[in-house]
């Protein structure tokens, strides 16, 4: 545990040290933002509600992209660099290599949620806000973000190129983000119930209106560990022949 | 304790990186593993550190074995891996903070070891820069100082004066001299002097297996032949000077041409005082008269060189070991 805290504090020192960090922020912020107040079709005065579920299926599809950005060199950079010797040759496992990275990558999403709460203050002076739906929406975004940042770093440890490791995740996650739920759609039945339940929107969509359900819970914590599972493997892979 | 390794063996596909690797070093000892780019050196010491998992064979470190106890061998290692992998985004202090958390050293202590290894280091002044402002040889030093931070029994050194300059690099060796004396101290390089100079017992290795392993003195000793003397003479043109030289007592071979010559001697004294006389007496001028000492390039020479293309060999064979990451080098410097 105390390998993993250190890991992760020298990676986002490395984010806010770069400008890693405030690059995505500002981007994350500003189209979030754009897309929640300034739009016009579709913003939160359109919808004319005092709710932040505008907010929360922007911030679905800006984290899509975003955390893959940020994922992509956690793992890559080091492998390329020849600095993932030197940290995997001190007495810790893998495992919290990669625990570490993730819990970083994860927190930084955090700071970014975390700016946007003036939206909800700035809502819930409108009008009478649901705060438990806010509250779970947030929750929800939480939770994707978990899965989306184990997929990235398991992608970022496949390779030692960035930009593969930014393609490999978007492409990984646009199953979860959108590719099974069209699948529910089309597919004959059975199939559907199970490619319907694989759907993460689905699931976010869910704890968005307010609902959090154990199903959707335990399905989300599954991906994450599987991701961070993948991840490790894949580093210790480095002995296979 | 020192490290033992049993049959190390690292096989990538078809080709073995390492081949059944054996050797013994106690406390004390500071070990040369010498042997041509690509020869399984960095390998060897990827799976001493636990880095890689042999594909066959065992090592212990310090009394701890690396498939049992890794975590144990790794936290009695101070590693250095090849041209210093470090994070350049990183204040040299905060660097050496960070791998004193990870490599566990109490934190109430912390602060006092980091002191004292950029005393040792001569960081002092570099503290506050970041790795990646620092010259080559700065970083070097930065890589051994977190190699010695928690004060690790053996410590294992991959071509750890690769890109200093002459100051730089007799520093280096009088700091792995000093440390050598306490601690077991694995380095690697195929720059032989170095080796000859820092190193109790060298480990020659080529093609991913030992081809020596001896005390340097030793190993010097086994491969001396017969004394060699390098003569340079100038002679009337029309005089066979070779065949003169030739038909000297206790002169076995005569090579080279055009007025400087190699006589290698039959027994252990050279035979300059023959040499001497036969040019006085002809009335020649000597203008060289050196014994030439056998020394570790021979050893090397003789020991790893191989045919640049084998006639025998198998055009399978011979290719370079392409899924062996970083020793896939083919071209053999024997420098």
């Amino acid at each position: 545990m105390h390998a993993v805290l250190t890991i992760c504090k020298r990676e986002i020192n490395a984010f806010f040290d770069s400008l890693t960090a405030y690059v995505l922020l500002v981007l994350f912020l500003g189209l979030s933002g754009t897309f929640t107040w300034l739009f016009g079709q579709g913003d939160i005065f359109f919808v004319g509600q005092a709710s932040l579920d505008t907010f929360f299926q922007v911030a679905f599809w800006t984290l899509f992209f975003f955390i893959p950005a940020v994922t992509m060199g956690m793992i890559a950079e080091e492998r390329r660099s020849g600095t993932l010797e030197l940290l995997a040759t001190k007495p810790l496992d893998d495992m919290e290599i990669v625990a570490g990275k993730w819990l970083a990558a994860w927190l930084l999403v955090a700071v970014a949620l975390l700016f946007t709460l003036p939206y909800y203050i700035t809502v819930a002076q409108l009008g009478p806000i649901d705060h438990g739906a806010t509250l779970s929406g947030y929750l929800g975004l939480l939770l994707v973000s978990a899965v989306y940042v184990s997929i990235g770093l398991f992608a970022s440890s496949l390779t030692r190129n960035q930009i593969v490791a930014f393609l490999l995740s978007l492409f990984l996650a646009v199953f979860l983000h959108l590719l099974f739920g069209q699948m529910a759609v089309v597919l004959p039945g059975a199939l559907a119930d199970v490619a319907s339940f694989l759907d993460l929107q689905g699931h976010f969509q869910t704890m968005a209106r307010g609902v959090m359900d154990a199903a959707s819970l335990l399905y989300v914590v599954s991906l994450t560990l599987i991701g961070l599972l993948a991840a490790t493997v894949s580093l210790k892979s480095r002995s296979w022949s | 304790m020192g490290i033992t390794a049993s049959n190390l063996t690292k096989r990538y596909g078809d080709q073995a990186a390492v081949d059944g690797v054996s050797f013994e070093m106690s406390t004390g000892e500071v070990l040369g593993f010498l042997g041509p780019n690509g020869a399984g050196k960095t390998t060897t010491m990827r799976l001493l550190t636990c880095y890689l998992e042999p594909t066959a064979g065992t090592a212990t470190l310090d009394g701890y074995d690396i498939h049992d106890h890794p975590e144990a061998v790794r936290r009695r290692i101070g590693y250095l891996p090849e041209n210093a992998p470090l994070y350049t985004d990183m204040p040299v202090i905060e660097y050496l903070r960070l791998s004193a958390r990870l490599q566990a050293v109490p934190p109430a202590t912390i602060d006092n070891r980091i002191q004292t290894m950029m005393d040792v280091c001569g960081l002092g002044r570099e503290r506050h820069k970041r790795i990646g402002e620092l010259s080559k040889g700065y970083r070097q030093r930065v890589g051994l100082a977190q190699a010695l931070l928690h004060d690790p029994p053996v410590l294992i050194l991959d071509e750890p004066t690769t890109g200093l300059d002459p100051n730089q690099i007799v520093e280096i060796r009088e700091l792995i001299k000093e440390i050598g004396q306490e601690k077991t101290v694995m380095l690697s390089s195929h720059i032989l002097k170095e080796v000859e100079m820092t190193c109790d017992r060298i480990l020659i290795i080529n093609q991913g297996e030992v081809v020596a392993d001896a005390a340097t003195e030793e190993l010097r000793q086994q491969f001396r032949g017969g004394a060699q003397l390098r003569v340079a003479v100038q002679a009337p043109d029309d005089t066979d000077v070779p065949a003169a030289l030739a038909s000297l007592r206790g002169v076995a071979s005569v090579d080279g041409s055009e007025g400087t010559y190699t006589l290698s001697a039959t027994g252990a004294a050279p035979p300059a005082a023959e040499v001497f006389r036969l040019c006085a007496d002809r009335d020649w001028v000597l203008t060289e008269l050196t014994p030439v000492e056998s020394s570790l390039e021979d050893v090397f020479r003789e020991l790893t060189e191989t045919p640049e293309t084998p006639p025998d060999a198998a055009p399978s064979s011979d290719s370079p070991p392409a899924t062996a990451p970083d020793e896939g080098r083919t071209g053999r410097h024997h420098s």
